[in-house]
C-alpha cells in the first residue's frame, strides 16, 4: 500500500528540483523503504504522480542496482565481495551464508528472514570484509562475527 | 604533519555544529562572505588545488569557466558517489565532519553565484544520509544556508540527492543525468557541465574532498596553502589504504608523499611481516605497480611517470599470498557489472574480458588467451564513450605487463601458483 504519508513525502521532494520528474529517484526510494520492493503497480503510481511515461519509470528503476524488483526478505544482507573484501575472505562468508541459511546471491530464505545481495564496494576497504544488514553497517567480519550479528535480526 | 581535513574526525561529537565551530569551523566562510566572488575564484586558482575525485582537473580553472558563463541559474553539485573500489576517504568526512563539506560548498556557492546545490550521495552510505540531513538542518537554523546567509544577503539552498547503486554516476555527466531523474549514462562532451549541465544550466561538480579543502584555502590564503605538499599539485591529501598492511585506514598526508613511506612508515609495513607483491595506488581502475615502482610520489604529476595514476588515492596492498589472477578477474567482473551499456566497446568488451579471465582463474584457460585478452583490451582503450572502459583495459594491461607469469602458470598448470 502506498500510504498518504509516502505521497506527501514525494510531493515535498518535488520542491527540491526545478523539474518535478527529477524527484523520481526519491519517489522510488520512499516506496521501497516501506514496501521493501518496487512492484509493477508502484511503478505505475510513480508514473502518475510525476507525470512520466511508465516505460521511462521502469527504465530508471531497472538501471540502478539497489532498486529491488522482487519481494525481499525481512532483512537484506548486502555483503561486499569486491577486491578489498575478497582478499580478506569475503567469499568464505558468502559460502557460510549458503551453508547456514541455504541462500544464494540474489535469493531469499524460505522463512523470508533473509535476502542476500552481493555488493560492489561499500566503502569499508580498510576494515574489510564488510556488509550492510538493512541500513546497519558491520565491518571486520569473520565467520563467528557474521553469525553473532545475524542472530540479532529476526 | 598537522591535520587540516581530518582534524575533527576523532572527536565523537564531531558532527555537531557547535563542535565544528569550536575547532574554528565556519571561519573560512566568514572571511569568504567579505570577499568579492571573483576574488574567491582567484584565490582558489592561485592555490593550485586540483580536483580530488580522480581526474585532478584544476579546480580554479573549472570555476573560472563556470563563472564566465552568462547563463543563470547555475547549480553546484557535490560528487559524494564514492564508488571506486578501494576508496573510503569521502565517507570519513561525510560521516564524521559533515560541516566541513557544507562550509566548502557554501564558499563555492558564494564564489560562483549559485543559489541551489545538491550532494549526490551513494545509497551504499545510509548512515551518511542521516548525518548530512541533520547537519544541513543545523546549518539552516544557524543562517548558514537558506536566504540571507550570515546576514550578507546571499542565498543558497542545499539538499541530499540519494543515488541507488551505480558506479558510473561518479562520472560527472552521468551524475547529472541521474540528478535529473534519468538512467545514469554519460553525456557527450563538449559541451562541458560548466556551460551545459543539470537541466541545461551551468553546473559545477566537485568531489567531497575538493570542497573540504576550500575553508582552509580561504582561511590561510593561497600562498600558505600552496606550501603544503608538492608545489606542482599542492595541498593535503587523503590516502585510503587497504589490504595487507599492519594499519589500514585513511591518512591525511601532504600531496606527493612517497608511496613506499605510506606503506612502510605510516601503515606499519606489510601485515604479519609478509612480502609485498603489488600495489594498486589509486583504486582499481588505476594500473597496478610491482614492488620496484613504489618509490614514487603519490600525486597527479608523478604517478603517471611511474606508469599509474593517483585516481582517488586508494592504495590497495597485496602480499605474496594473493593470487593476482583472481584480483584481476574480480576487478573485471566489477567493470562488467557497472558498465552502463551505452557504448559497445565497454559493454561487450568488459563482458568478454570477464569470461576469459574467469576461465583462466578456474583452470580452463587456453593457449592464446593472453593474446586474446590483449586484443579485446586494445579494442576498448580509447574507443569508449567515457573513462570506465579505459580504466578496465588499463588495469588489465598492467596486470599482464608485470605479472604475466602468474597468468601463464594458471593456463599451463590449470591451477594457481599461490594457493
Amino acid at each position: 500500500m502506498i500510504t498518504e504519508e509516502i505521497i506527501k513525502k514525494i510531493q515535498q521532494k518535488k520542491g527540491d528540483y526545478p523539474v518535478f520528474r527529477s524527484a523520481i529517484m526519491s519517489a522510488l526510494h520512499e516506496i521501497q523503504n516501506t514496501e521493501g520492493w518496487l512492484s509493477q503497480e508502484s511503478l505505475y503510481k510513480v508514473s502518475g504522480m510525476l507525470n512520466i511515461p511508465p516505460a521511462t519509470v521502469k527504465g530508471v528503476a531497472t538501471f540502478y542496482h539497489m532498486y529491488r524488483h522482487v519481494p525481499m526478505g525481512r532483512n537484506i544482507i548486502q555483503i561486499c565481495t569486491n577486491v578489498a573484501c575478497m582478499i580478506m575472505g569475503a567469499e568464505k562468508l558468502v559460502d557460510l551464508l549458503k551453508r547456514e541459511f541455504g541462500i544464494e546471491a540474489g535469493g531469499t530464505t524460505g522463512d523470508k528472514r533473509f535476502s542476500l545481495v552481493i555488493m560492489e564496494c561499500i566503502g569499508a576497504c580498510g576494515t574489510a570484509p564488510a556488509m550492510l544488514v538493512n541500513d546497519d553497517f558491520h565491518d571486520n567480519l569473520d565467520e563467528k562475527r557474521v553469525m553473532d550479528i545475524l542472530n540479532g535480526y529476526k | 604533519m598537522q591535520k587540516f581535513l581530518l582534524k575533527n574526525v576523532d572527536n565523537p561529537r564531531s558532527t555537531d555544529i557547535r563542535e565544528y565551530r569550536k575547532s574554528g569551523g565556519y571561519k573560512g566562510l566568514k572571511k569568504a562572505v567579505e570577499m568579492e566572488p571573483g576574488k574567491i575564484v582567484d584565490e582558489v586558482k592561485k592555490s593550485g588545488l586540483r580536483g580530488r575525485g580522480g581526474a585532478g582537473f584544476p579546480t580554479g580553472m573549472k570555476w573560472d569557466f563556470a563563472s564566465r558563463d552568462p547563463n543563470f541559474p547555475k547549480y553546484l553539485i557535490c560528487n559524494a558517489d564514492e564508488g571506486e573500489p578501494g576508496t573510503f576517504k569521502d565517507r570519513h568526512i561525510l560521516e564524521r565532519d559533515p560541516h566541513l563539506l557544507i562550509e566548502g560548498m557554501v564558499i563555492a556557492a558564494r564564489a560562483l553565484k549559485v543559489g541551489r546545490g545538491y550532494i549526490y550521495l551513494r545509497a551504499e552510505y545510509p548512515a551518511a544520509e542521516v548525518i548530512l540531513d541533520k547537519a544541513i538542518d543545523q546549518a539552516y537554523k544557524e543562517g548558514l544556508l537558506g536566504e540571507n546567509i550570515t546576514g550578507k544577503g546571499f542565498k543558497f539552498d542545499l539538499s541530499v540527492h540519494r543515488g541507488a547503486g551505480a558506479y558510473i554516476c561518479g562520472e560527472e555527466t552521468a551524475l547529472i543525468e541521474s540528478i535529473e531523474g534519468k538512467r545514469g549514462q554519460p553525456r557527450l562532451k563538449p559541451p562541458f557541465p560548466v556551460n551545459v549541465g543539470a537541466w541545461g544550466k551551468p553546473t559545477i561538480v566537485n568531489n567531497v574532498e575538493t570542497f573540504s579543502n576550500l575553508p582552509l584555502i580561504i582561511e590561510i590564503g593561497p600562498e600558505e596553502y600552496s606550501k603544503i605538499g608538492n608545489p606542482d599539485c599542492p595541498g593535503p591529501k587523503l590516502y585510503c589504504v587497504s589490504g595487507f598492511v599492519e594499519k589500514p585506514g585513511v591518512y591525511e598526508l601532504p600531496m606527493g608523499t612517497i608511496l613506499r613511506d605510506i606503506i612502510y612508515k605510516h601503515c606499519g609495513g606489510i601485515k604479519g611481516g609478509g612480502k609485498l607483491k603489488a600495489v594498486i595506488p589509486g583504486g582499481i581502475s588505476t594500473p597496478i605497480l610491482p614492488p620496484d615502482k613504489i618509490d614514487c610520489q603519490m600525486d597527479f604529476v608523478n604517478l603517471p611517470k611511474a606508469g599509474s595514476m593517483l585516481g582517488s588515492g586508494a592504495v590497495m596492498v597485496f602480499d605474496e599470498s594473493v593470487c593476482l589472477v583472481s584480483v584481476c578477474m574480480r576487478a573485471m567482473q566489477f567493470f562488467e557489472h557497472e558498465s552502463c551499456g551505452k557504448c559497445t566497446p565497454c559493454r561487450e568488451g568488459t563482458g568478454w574480458l570477464s569470461n576469459i579471465l574467469e576461465r583462466i582463474e578456474n583452470g580452463m584457460g587456453r593457449n592464446g588467451d593472453i593474446e586474446l585478452l590483449l586484443e579485446v583490451a586494445s579494442n576498448i582503450s580509447g574507443k569508449t564513450f567515457c573513462p570506465l572502459g579505459d580504466g578496465a583495459a588499463g588495469m588489465l594491461l598492467s596486470f599482464i605487463k608485470y605479472f604475466s607469469d602468474e597468468f601463464d602458470h594458471h593456463i599451463e598448470n590449470r591451477k594457481c601458483m599461490v594457493n
